[in-house]
């Protein structure tokens, strides 16, 4: 961000008025010390980081290849077990493959599914949100209608249908989450352009002679930002549950792909003998949810200057 | 009021309407909707004829006509694996996801709206703590791995409950379950719980700071007092809501739980003839909990409607 950029007026909504004559140094200060003020934030970014580090480098991370069969050493409980080996940590699963090394590859196909379906979901729903409440009119009641029709489907039932029909693939899957989530953010976007609209600040600038796109790129979007951050990091929590749930089922990416919810699905048939191979995918899916759910409750409270003003 | 419920009434046929229509497009997403019904290795005869008792070869409007025609009176066609009616097949299996569904949802109510309101009236205290970390788990733990990890602990190595299956035992000829619905609906109903924390915690502290509460502390109301007849009667207004949402999310949300514990239920039916590629029989039972669950909002606006005297000028 240069000094211009940071100059306009709350570009992110973080900075105040004195604050923001500082440019980038002073920002990156501002965020540092209200992570340090809020340690549940500072936690929930760390986790977020360290995941994705592990998707990011997982060659060099995994001790070993997750997908190197060995049925001589299968099945071994974890080092912490009477009979485990220091070798594999989290044990091995039912064709001796490493669960370490699998649980952190599998946080590649997490991280994707929940990257690109809310990178999907998030910007197509920002524009029909924008058209919706800035047109207005029978145009904004025909797509409220049909995104309250989206909205009020059982959720899981008709994913579940999808990806029943569609087939096993990332690409699938990253496609219907970032479709059938779509309804959401045009709600939250529409929602916000009305609050913007009685405010008022938006017929000012129209009254002032400002054009559709000059509203639209520096006053509307600016304001944006905030909400759909925030409700981006929870959806994006929610597909990586989402799809290790398809996982589970056997309806997420193919078997052959190291992912939580098919090492959980794996983990079900042995549960009675061999429950960590079930327990520790599961536990960084808790781990990864956590991360992103301390992260996004810091920053609905940081992104919304309103709840911040309140707060001193 | 009563122009309040037609209004969502109305909405809510339109709504079943809508509903129809995107599971009748669902099976034809892929074009060719008698290939996914048939196993991998079907013959292309095989595929034909299962165009033609489903009438798959029929043009896409006539198809959904019949397809309306059916679902007026209740008619779904058969079910490819089971040879029976698809609707018969849901109505035998829904008093086992209502159980289900009724339970954990009284799990949550007890836990989560008790942990919630203790949270919301002692903000930043040890009890708030409470609050926020119950919510922030059922967000957190997902309710698939929570029901394995259930079955390995209570069933597996305590024996306190059985790992799976649905016992019941009939008295005044319904059948009532046993201890065996305990592990299913815990597990089930966690996300619930946190919603039910969450916002009862958050309701409470917004309605402690009401002008009408100071009003009551100043003219000498015992605290109390205060908090019953005041402090929850208008937190009520906002959890009823959740309550009825959370509800529908319970009775559709109940696919993995069904699943995991054999629970004969709506949702392992899902999930059994999503296996059997028996797209009939999932595609009626996706319309009939959509129906459910539509239902089910009508219901909370109308209470929702009566809870709050607000809502009726609207």
């Amino acid at each position: 961000m240069d000094d211009k950029k940071a100059n306009n007026k709350n570009v992110t909504g973080l900075m105040i008025d004195e604050e923001k004559k500082k440019g980038l140094f002073y920002f990156l200060y501002y965020v540092g010390r209200l992570l340090w003020k809020d340690k549940t934030g500072l936690v929930g970014l760390l986790i977020f980081l360290s995941v994705i580090i592990s998707a990011v480098f997982s060659p060099y991370l995994a001790p070993y290849d997750p997908l190197k069969q060995n049925l001589k050493i299968s099945k071994t409980p974890p080092a912490w077990y009477k009979n485990g080996s220091i070798h594999h940590i989290f044990g091995t699963d039912d064709l001796g493959r490493d669960i370490f090394s699998r649980i952190i590859y599998g946080s590649r196909v997490s991280l994707t599914v929940g990257f690109f379906g809310v990178l999907i979901a998030s910007s197509l729903g920002m524009i029909i949100g924008l058209v919706s409440g800035y047109v207005g009119g029978k145009l904004d009641s025909v797509i409220m209608g049909v995104v309250n029709l989206i909205l009020a489907l059982p959720y899981l039932v008709f994913v579940v249908f999808i990806a029943a029909i569609l087939g096993r693939s990332l690409l699938n899957v990253i496609l219907i989450f970032g479709f059938t989530d779509i309804p959401i953010f045009v709600r939250v976007t529409r929602g916000e352009v009305m609050k913007m609209r009685e405010e008022g600040f938006i017929e000012a600038a129209q009254s002032v002679g400002a054009t559709t796109s000059r509203i639209l790129f520096k006053h509307i979007i600016p304001n944006l930002i905030g909400p759909i951050v925030t409700l981006a990091t929870f959806e994006m929590s929610a597909m990586i549950f989402y799809e290790s749930g398809l996982g589970f089922l056997g309806l997420s990416v193919p078997p052959s792909v190291p992912s939580w919810g098919n090492m959980l699905s794996v983990g079900r048939q042995y549960l009675t003998i061999y429950p960590w191979i079930a327990a520790y995918p599961g536990l960084a899916i808790v781990y990864t949810g956590l991360g992103i759910n301390l992260l996004g409750d810091w920053l609905r409270d940081v992104l919304d200057p309103r709840l911040r003003r309140a707060k001193k | 009021m009563k122009r309040y419920i037609i209004s969502r009434l109305l909405q809510a046929i339109a709504l079943i309407i809508g509903v129809l229509f995107i599971v009748f497009i669902m099976l034809h997403l892929t074009g060719d909707p008698a290939s996914l019904m048939v196993s991998r290795n079907a013959s292309p005869e095989d595929i034909e004829k299962i165009r033609h008792e489903f009438g798959f070869d029929k043009p896409l409007i006539v198809q959904f006509a019949n397809f309306l025609k059916g679902a007026f009176i209740g008619d779904f066609g058969m079910s490819l694996r089971y040879r029976q009616p698809a609707m018969k097949l849901i109505i035998e299996r829904l008093p086992a996801t209502i159980q289900l569904a009724t339970v954990a949802l009284l799990f949550s109510l007890i836990i989560g709206i008790p942990i919630g309101l203790l949270g919301g009236s002692n903000p930043n205290t040890g009890l708030d703590l409470v609050a926020r970390t119950t919510g922030l788990i059922g967000q957190t733990i997902p309710s698939f791995w929570l029901a394995l990890m259930l079955i390995v602990v209570f069933a597996v190595k305590l024996h306190w409950f059985p790992a799976f299956g649905r016992e019941t035992v009939r008295i005044l000829g319904i059948n009532f379950p046993t201890k065996s619905i305990v592990l299913p609906a815990f597990a089930l109903s966690l996300f619930t719980t946190g919603q039910l924390a969450r916002f009862t915690r958050s309701a409470v502290l917004e309605i402690k700071n009401e002008d009408y509460i100071r009003t009551a502390y100043s003219k000498g109301l015992p605290r109390r007092i205060i908090y019953v007849r005041h402090i929850l009667k208008n937190a009520a207004i906002p959890i009823i809501s959740i309550v009825g949402v959370q509800f529908s999310y319970l009775l559709s949300g109940s696919i993995y739980i069904e699943t995991i514990f054999s629970w004969p239920g709506l949702g392992q039916l899902l999930a059994e003839s999503v296996f059997n590629r028996d797209f009939g029989l999932v595609q009626a039972t996706a319309f009939f909990t959509s129906v459910v669950v539509v239902v089910l909002h009508l219901l909370t606006d109308i209470a929702y409607g009566l809870a709050d005297p607000r809502i009726k000028y609207r």
